[in-house]
């Protein structure tokens, strides 16, 4: 699959937000967000808010038609994508009713809080699922990927978390410990998947023809020049740039924060864990790059490849 | 109804007038125009909706060409309709032709996800998701004799490779082709149920021996010996 910039920067980014609004709420359910100061938890929320626009404005941008995106509300009993839509419009009203309720100290607070989480998490879910629906790809086609998008949100949010509370001097040493399990966790379902997808499975170009007796080779794919079909599935990448990319990957989106982190318990400045989570986004941005360049489409089997 | 194509694989010679004929009824048909970018440049691009691909089947020398003209498949599980969020995808229920409302598409390019076949391209010019509409305006237009109530792609099979009709009625000619001639789908396994049917190409008929008498043989090689 062709990976769009906008889809990788949406998934990321509004994960990231999904992931700091759901510990958000966690904090209040638990008690531990306590420390930091109405204002405080207000600004965090808002990060989050700003974190998720950013990746639903940039989400707009590979639409090739957007005047009509508002119809996407539409089609909510059958299609991931519309409820992926109405669900993050919805958790907008309701942050802000959970910001009102910091900033006023509304009884129904932990009403609200479990409100944001629950939307939050659910439009995560939507948004992998949109991906994990399509029988056509493989490499999506698994429960493992709502739960790896999961875990992404929330190693991601849960360090944003951290770095701007740990700013704010009201950082919950407990958490850290707590993330950073998380981060590992993350990185053992990466690699479970890693592991899972080498497997050779699925159609071949037997069973996308007919043939299912005879060897079949493409002899010609009926057009001189690529195609809308060429350009959205046809990506190729070889295999030793797909090697290093997944060590990259695996080095800079969680062994690395990782050292931070525990570089951070022993006693390093507050902000080692802003720099913990730049690493994590760029290591992630590479992750979901690789999530699209490795995923291969059964249409490829029509232009030539022998299996998916 | 159950409308759609079944494509003989045994007659096919791969000419690619089917899909020439597709463009040319479409670029003006219901779904406004089939945009191309560069047609006279290097690498022209395009929306076609339909393409063909032509497989070596076997090895050699027991191998033989196969062409495999694809277009929609109307299927009757259509994900690419489940999974459309604006409701511009559809299939219809009179007679499973799959639609796109032209005015409701936003070109995000799922419904192309969806598709095992590629059947579906994106029109940059529009920005919309274009596809084979099963000729639903010419199907059902009465201004035009009842032979030629038929997709173009049909009418202009020079080798009549190309069959269109109900699938829902047992005594049409589609039926009774996939019946005799034990028409298959593509890619079953997804289980999409694809409508259009592919019939495999037959085997060769043994070729007769010609039998060669004595004298025959004594003739053909005195005059091969007066040739030389």
């Amino acid at each position: 699959m062709h990976p769009a910039f906008s889809v990788l920067i949406f998934t990321v980014t509004s994960g990231a937000g999904y992931g700091l609004l759901t510990w958000l709420g966690v904090g209040q359910l638990l008690g531990f967000t306590q420390a930091s100061t109405a204002d405080q938890q207000i600004i965090l929320g808002v990060i989050a808010m700003v974190l998720v626009s950013i990746g639903l404005l940039s989400s707009t941008m590979h639409l090739a038609n957007p005047k009509n995106a508002w119809r996407s509300f539409s089609r909510f009993r059958t299609s991931w994508l519309s409820r992926e839509a109405v669900f993050a419009i919805l958790l907008y009203p309701v942050a802000a009713l959970y910001a009102a309720a910091i900033f006023w100290q509304w009884s129904s607070i932990n009403v609200l809080a479990g409100l944001s989480i629950i939307l939050a998490l659910i439009t995560l879910f939507s948004t992998s699922m949109i991906y994990a629906s399509l029988k056509t790809i493989r490499q999506w086609n698994t429960p493992m990927v709502p739960a790896l998008f999961m875990a992404y949100a929330l190693s991601s949010g849960g360090l944003l978390f951290l770095a701007v509370s740990g700013f704010f001097g009201a950082l919950n040493p407990q958490l850290l410990t707590v993330v950073m399990g998380l981060v590992l966790i993350t990185l053992a379902l990466k690699l479970v998947y890693f592991f899972w997808q080498g497997k050779p499975q699925g159609a071949t170009i037997q069973t996308a023809t007919g043939f299912t007796q005879a060897s079949v080779r493409l002899l010609d794919a009926g057009h001189s020049a690529p195609t809308f079909l060429n350009r959205e599935f046809g990506y190729q990448i070889t295999a030793d740039k797909l090697l290093r990319l997944r060590i990259v990957m695996t080095l800079v989106a969680f062994i690395l924060p990782l050292g931070v982190m525990y570089w951070f318990t022993q006693g390093a400045s507050v902000a080692m864990l802003s720099v913990a989570w730049c690493l994590m986004m760029a290591g992630l941005l590479v992750e979901r790059w690789l999530f699209f360049a490795e995923a291969r489409h059964v249409v490829r089997l029509y232009q030539g490849d022998q299996r998916t | 109804m159950k409308l759609g194509l079944v494509v003989d694989l045994d007659t096919c010679v791969g000419c690619h007038a089917c899909a020439t004929a597709c463009k040319q009824w479409n670029t003006s048909g219901t779904i406004g125009p089939l945009s191309d970018e560069r047609p006279h440049g290097k690498d022209p691009s395009g929306s076609w909706l339909n393409r063909i691909h032509s497989y070596e089947v076997g090895d050699s020398p027991n191998s033989k060409t196969v062409n495999i003209p694809m277009s929609c498949m109307h299927c009757a599980d259509a994900a690419c309709v489940t999974v459309c969020p604006t409701g511009a995808s559809y299939k219809r229920e009179e007679d499973g032709i799959v639609l796109i409302d032209q005015d409701k598409c936003m070109g995000c390019n799922l419904c192309s996800w969806a598709c095992p076949y590629g059947a579906r391209e994106l029109d940059t010019d529009s920005g919309t998701m274009k596809k084979c509409t099963l000729c639903v305006d010419r199907i059902y237009d009465e201004q035009l004799p009842e032979a030629e109530r038929q997709p173009a792609c049909v009418l202009t099979c020079p080798t009549s490779s190309r069959v269109f009709g109900d699938f829902d009625d047992p005594d049409s000619e589609v039926s009774k082709l996939t019946r005799e001639r034990a028409g298959q789908q593509l890619m079953p396994e997804l289980g999409y149920n694809p409508v259009n049917t592919y019939l495999p190409p037959r085997n060769p008929k043994q070729q007769e021996q010609i039998k060669v008498s004595a004298m025959q043989g004594v003739k053909q090689l005195v005059n091969r010996i007066v040739n030389r």
